[in-house]
């Protein structure tokens, strides 16, 4: 009998632990819909037409918008993926195709190690390589911190899914009298492409929402800017301004962006993870 | 100018031996060439980053000494800098974020890895990638705008009554400090540890399992004493992982640690970190010694997450591989 009480007290200790687990897993799902439910509450009425268009107005006057913000982050995001996708592409075919295994560790490691990097320190590097000797905060310093960081990633996943692409299709082009580098254009890059676009949509994701290494590189801007050598705004660091100052006016701005901001993110991770990337395992970054 | 080798007759280029200049013809030694300029790049940047860090910060290094590190006065006005409160704070907001993060994270991991049917731990997994995903600015924003007030109201005077004589929860909170940081720290790490250990739950062979269960143990005792133990190094590297992300994360730490350079024992008490202090005052920094001092601070933070990602990655490693090394 005592046995038998004794079974069943394990079960119902295994049960309620079990049910526990279930309660953390709920837990943590739940801060993202949290999250998305309040930036909707908040800043869903903040945003209008004004919003996208106009220039923030100076503080204690209502209205205005992040127009420039917007635009200041889409130019950051495309120099900084016109530098960091080529150098990681290229250089993930290099560690798939050509390279030796000593070659390939120590590029491996190292972009290992950049992408353990934190944040504030890229900004730091870009502050160093590209502030300083050119003089003043710019675009395209922190076009130069956000590529840098999308570096590691788009390698190791270039480098990831030419691998996985199966051997029987390098050998049949050989065959065929391809050359290497024909091969490598023409039939292991088009068999792997759907992956390669779902990692580097992730880099830019995971850039898109930076701020700390912005901070310092290419600063902000009240105004337009048209030039790639002048401070520039950006969305996340303007959402950071904004809601560290004391005007409601710009609280309610600032949850605007963080909800543009997130929905932004959001769509381009869901795209890539759910549509692209049907079928394939995706890397996390 | 040769361009096919006699010796082989004309078998065509793909038989021909491959001597240097058949290969360039065919353009493989230029791809190759330019790969691996590209992947030279990459080595390139990392040892820039260093040597960067490294130069740009030897005035304190000559100044100061390991004095750095040993000092809590930090007077810009003085020119003096000690990078002890800063460290001290760093490591306690992690330390917060960690004991709040480790035991839910796991504890989620192992209903996605043992628990769920596969469909259900797949959608839950890619509600964690996306939260994963979204920006340290906004976890910073909701920190202000949600936790600093509930720390005000709720969470302080709940702790602080019954526990208020303990040291690390005397004095009054002012909504910012320690704990606040801790707790979005928190939140942001979790989503790190549960996709990690469930990757490494995962790995775990079928048979340790099935042995503990046909041995009579409950779903629980097998998972607790016979998968858990199995995944433990592998676990404990997703949680160094999560620390070094907890470390380097700065903007979401600078929205609600307070930003005082001081060193108190009490959670409640405003502080300051590495990356915080780096964020807020770069910019305004004058004078070599100053800015050199931040980036002296950005090479110790930068050192502190080096360690602890090579260390997380050789334990996930040693985990997945063991478990692969038994099942085949």
């Amino acid at each position: 009998m005592s046995s038998n009480l004794r079974v069943r007290w394990r079960k119902l200790v295994s049960d309620i632990m079990m049910t526990m687990t279930g309660l953390c897993a709920l837990i943590s799902v739940s801060v993202l819909f949290f999250i998305l439910g309040y930036l909707v509450y908040n800043g869903g009425t903040s945003i209008n037409w004004a919003f996208f268009t106009q220039l923030p107005r100076p503080a204690g006057e209502p209205g205005g918008g992040m127009a420039n913000a917007i635009v200041g982050s889409g130019k950051l995001l495309f120099a900084a993926s016109l530098f960091g996708v080529p150098i990681g592409f290229l250089g993930g075919v290099y560690l798939a195709e050509f390279s030796g295994s000593l070659v390939a560790s120590i590029v491996r490691y190292a972009a290992d190690l950049l992408n353990g990097v934190p944040s504030i320190v890229i900004g730091i590097f870009a502050y160093s390589m590209v502030v300083l000797p050119f003089k003043g905060f710019s675009a395209l310093a922190g076009a130069f911190a956000l590529g840098v960081m999308m570096i590691p990633i788009t390698l190791r996943s270039t480098e990831e899914f030419l691998k996985n692409v199966p051997n029987n299709l390098r050998e049949g082009a050989m065959a065929l009298g391809a050359s290497k580098s024909q091969t490598i254009r023409t039939v292991i890059i088009p068999a792997a492409y759907r992956g390669i676009l779902t990692a580097i949509l992730l880099a830019l994701a995971r850039v898109a929402g930076e701020t700390a290494p912005l901070l310092f590189t290419a600063l902000g801007n009240p105004y337009w800017n048209n030039s790639w050598t002048q401070p520039t705004a950006s969305l996340p660091a303007m959402i950071y301004y904004y809601a560290l100052s004391a005007y409601d006016d710009y609280h309610r701005q600032a949850w605007a962006g963080g909800l543009v901001l997130l929905a932004l993110i959001l769509i381009i991770n869901i795209v890539a993870r759910t549509i692209l990337a049907r079928g394939i395992a995706v890397p996390r970054s | 100018m040769v361009t096919t080798s006699p010796t082989y007759g004309s078998a065509g280029p793909a038989v021909a031996p491959r001597s240097f200049l058949s290969k360039l013809r065919n353009g493989d030694e230029i791809a190759r060439l330019v790969t691996f300029v590209f992947a030279m790049t990459v080595v390139l940047l990392t040892v820039l980053l260093v040597y960067q860090l490294w130069i740009n910060s030897a005035l304190p290094r000559h100044k100061f000494g390991l004095h750095f590190f040993t000092t809590s006065v930090w007077d810009p006005v003085m020119d003096e800098f000690g990078a002890l409160p800063f460290i001290y704070g760093t490591l306690v907001t992690s330390a917060v974020a960690l004991f709040l993060a480790v035991p839910l994270g796991i504890g989620a991991a192992i209903f996605l890895a043992e628990l769920a049917p596969q469909r259900i731990s797949d959608t839950l997994q890619f509600f964690i990638d996306l939260l994963a995903a979204v920006p340290s600015v906004i976890y910073g924003v909701l920190g202000v705008f949600i936790v600093v007030p509930l720390m005000r109201t709720v969470i302080y005077p709940l702790i602080n009554k019954p526990l208020g004589f303990l040291p690390i929860f005397k004095g009054p909170s002012y909504g910012v400090g320690f704990l606040t940081a801790g707790i979005v720290l928190a939140i942001m790490v979790i989503p790190y540890i549960i996709s990690v250990s469930r990757e490494v739950l995962l790995s775990v062979p079928r048979d340790q399992r099935e042995a503990a269960l046909a041995l009579g143990a409950t779903r629980w005792e097998s998972t607790w004493k016979v998968v858990v133990p199995f995944a433990k190094t592998g676990i404990m590297g997703s949680i160094f992982l999560a620390l070094a992300r907890a470390l380097g994360e700065t903007m979401a730490v600078t929205m609600v640690v307070g930003n005082t350079p001081k060193i108190a024992a009490s959670l409640f008490a405003p502080g300051y970190s590495i990356a915080a202090v780096i964020a807020n005052e770069f910019t305004e920094a004058t004078g070599p010694l100053y800015t050199q001092s931040l980036i002296a601070l950005g090479l110790v933070l930068f050192l502190l997450t080096f360690v602890l990602n090579g260390l997380a990655r050789i334990l996930i490693l040693v985990t997945t591989q063991k478990g692969s090394g038994v099942t085949r």
